[in-house]
């Protein structure tokens, strides 16, 4: 069964579904080479108009160092919380182990409207709105399980005997945990870095009840524009953002393998 | 014996503050953002769905039914709720139909096309749900290509966005990523042999699709549609945009009574009601599962 029997009619079902699929996706590359005032596909004119709008819309630009700021602390935040946690969780199997796993990956099961929501009131009476900080615990409360899950995954498939050699050798705990059993995290921590950037990068409804006039982020930003006007503007972000994904999905694939880390 | 032995020595850190005190020490940056930014936000939800809403946004600590009753009694909402239950099943089983060939040629396929295929298939879940949205905006709008293309054949231009059709059409293709993967995750019974043996038995394609195939994939096909209902009963971004605030469903009501209305505890309530939602979706789901086994 090693080549598909599929036949013709299924072939082409398949192949305008994919069109279907990925339709949105690419329909904004031309379309951020209109030379057109408004959203239209397909343009009547191409030009570098909106690339040139988007270089001096200064609300964009500012949006996205906020998101790219906030979204490299959240991660590195993430990290230095997850790294730990995991660790005990799986190495040190103290009791209520499986509870606390389940308690701090429960936040993924919540729709984020209602997630959302009830940030925004306790927030609101502590005063943390429209506050940076504020949107870095905002995030770090979805980034946090991802992070754990993927970490807790790769530091149980780890074999025990390398720890165990240092361990009997005399290696002092935090000795064989630096030395041996962070290195080996390795490709867990890759995966988890990226995942973690890119559900800051990219979370938009959490955000929007966290964000006020004076702090947006990007993805905020651009659903703001998208709800009050309609041009090619958010086409020619579009294609920067899907640029950067693409970027950060390489490295990954490169480092650990694309399949093992999004498809698990 | 010595197995049992080297198990003992697995490293545990024995510092000064002891076993219990290290763990609690590495665990407390996470509990404390569960805490704050979980726990008690959710609890919070909670009670503040009984509390009373006075106008222009004030709230009075009680503890009322009030917004719960409010709710049964109020046509407006009920309609809204049964709108959002309808619209998410319809998304679901579009979603299922159009993802099942896919995840079939892609289960089937092998080597570098089914990785590059997969990537195909993974891509749009990296992509902004507002990204993907605004596509459909130029794709869907009246004198885009769809509408023109109807009525280049002769046929009357249908709306297609600022109403349920688009949001349902754009939510189906952003949910198909997570139909296909759960298909996929649960095509692992579909033995290609099984499908053979039935057509050398003599059954043709159709019956071995719906005798074969169907049954042996409906585990799979219980996870991708639970999690698509859940996922389209508490989407946001899609309806808001592709609805064009003429669409009112569950979660864009919420962010209304949230941030414009600021009526908390009825934005509070409606998004215990969807809690629920989920709660009931989730037995379904369960049902179905025994049901198969």
């Amino acid at each position: 069964m090693e080549t598909n029997q599929t036949s013709l009619p299924m072939k082409i079902l398949v192949a305008l579904l994919f069109l279907f699929l990925l339709a949105p996706v690419i329909l904004v590359v031309p379309i951020s080479f209109s030379g057109e005032q408004i959203l239209s596909f397909p343009p009547q004119s191409w030009s570098l108009r909106w690339y040139i709008a988007l270089a001096q819309n200064s609300a964009i630009i500012s949006a996205f160092w906020t998101s790219l700021m906030l979204g490299a602390i959240v991660t590195v935040l993430s990290l230095a919380a997850a790294i730990p946690a995991a660790y005990v969780i799986v190495r040190m199997r103290t009791m209520g182990s499986g509870f606390l796993y389940n308690l701090f990956t429960a936040p993924l099961l919540l729709p984020t409207i209602v997630l959302g929501l009830a940030i925004l009131i306790v927030f609101a009476s502590a005063g943390f709105l429209g506050s940076f900080w504020g949107l870095v615990i905002g995030h770090l409360v979805i980034t946090l399980p991802y992070a754990l899950r993927v970490l807790a995954t790769t530091l149980g498939n780890l074999p025990l005997a390398c720890e165990e050699a240092a361990s009997t050798l005399g290696g002092r705990p935090f000795t064989v945990f630096r030395r041996v059993t962070l290195p080996m995290m390795a490709p867990g921590i890759v995966a988890a870095t990226a995942l973690c950037f890119l559900v800051s990068f990219d979370e938009v409804v959490i955000t929007l009840f966290l964000t006020g006039p004076r702090l947006t982020t990007l993805p905020v930003e651009l659903f703001h524009h998208v709800e009050s006007r309609a041009d090619p503007l958010v086409a020619s972000v579009s294609v920067l953002l899907i640029l950067l994904t693409l970027g950060v999905v390489m490295i990954v694939d490169r480092t650990v393998g694309l399949s093992k880390t999004f498809v698990k | 014996m010595s197995v049992a032995v080297a198990e003992s020595v697995i490293p545990v850190p024995r510092p000064a503050l002891g076993r219990v005190g290290t763990a609690t020490l590495l665990l407390l940056p996470i509990a404390l953002v569960n805490a704050v930014g979980f726990l008690l936000p959710v609890l919070n939800l909670l009670r503040m769905s009984f509390n009373e809403a006075l106008s222009g946004g004030g709230i009075r600590e009680t503890f009322t039914l009030a917004n719960w009753v409010g709710l049964a009694g109020d046509s407006f909402y009920l309609e809204l709720i049964l709108n959002s239950v309808v619209v998410s099943l319809t998304i679901t089983a579009l979603t299922l139909v159009l993802s099942y060939p896919i995840a079939l040629y892609l289960h089937r396929s092998s080597g570098r096309w089914r990785t590059f295929l997969t990537v195909l298939v993974i891509s749009p879940l990296l992509t902004s749900a507002v990204v993907r949205t605004y596509g459909w905006i130029a794709l869907l709008a009246d004198q885009g290509p769809i509408t023109s293309a109807i009525a280049a054949l002769g046929f009357a231009p249908p709306r297609l966005m600022f109403n349920t059709t688009g949001v349902v059409i754009g939510l189906v293709e952003i949910l198909m990523p997570y139909m296909i993967l759960s298909l996929l995750a649960g095509f692992g019974r579909l033995d290609p042999r099984v499908e053979e043996a039935a057509m050398t038995l003599g059954a043709r394609p159709v019956k071995t699709f719906w005798r074969v195939v169907l049954p042996l994939t409906l585990p799979g096909i219980a996870l991708g549609c639970l999690l698509c209902f859940v996922l389209a009963v508490s989407s946001f971004i899609t309806p808001k945009l592709l609805g064009g605030g003429r669409v009112f469903l569950l979660a864009t009501e919420i962010y209304d009574q949230a941030i414009v209305t600021l009526n908390w505890p009825l934005a509070s309530t409606l998004s215990i009601l969807v809690l629920v939602i989920f709660g009931a979706a989730l037995a379904v789901y369960a049902r179905i599962l025994r049901a198969i086994d």
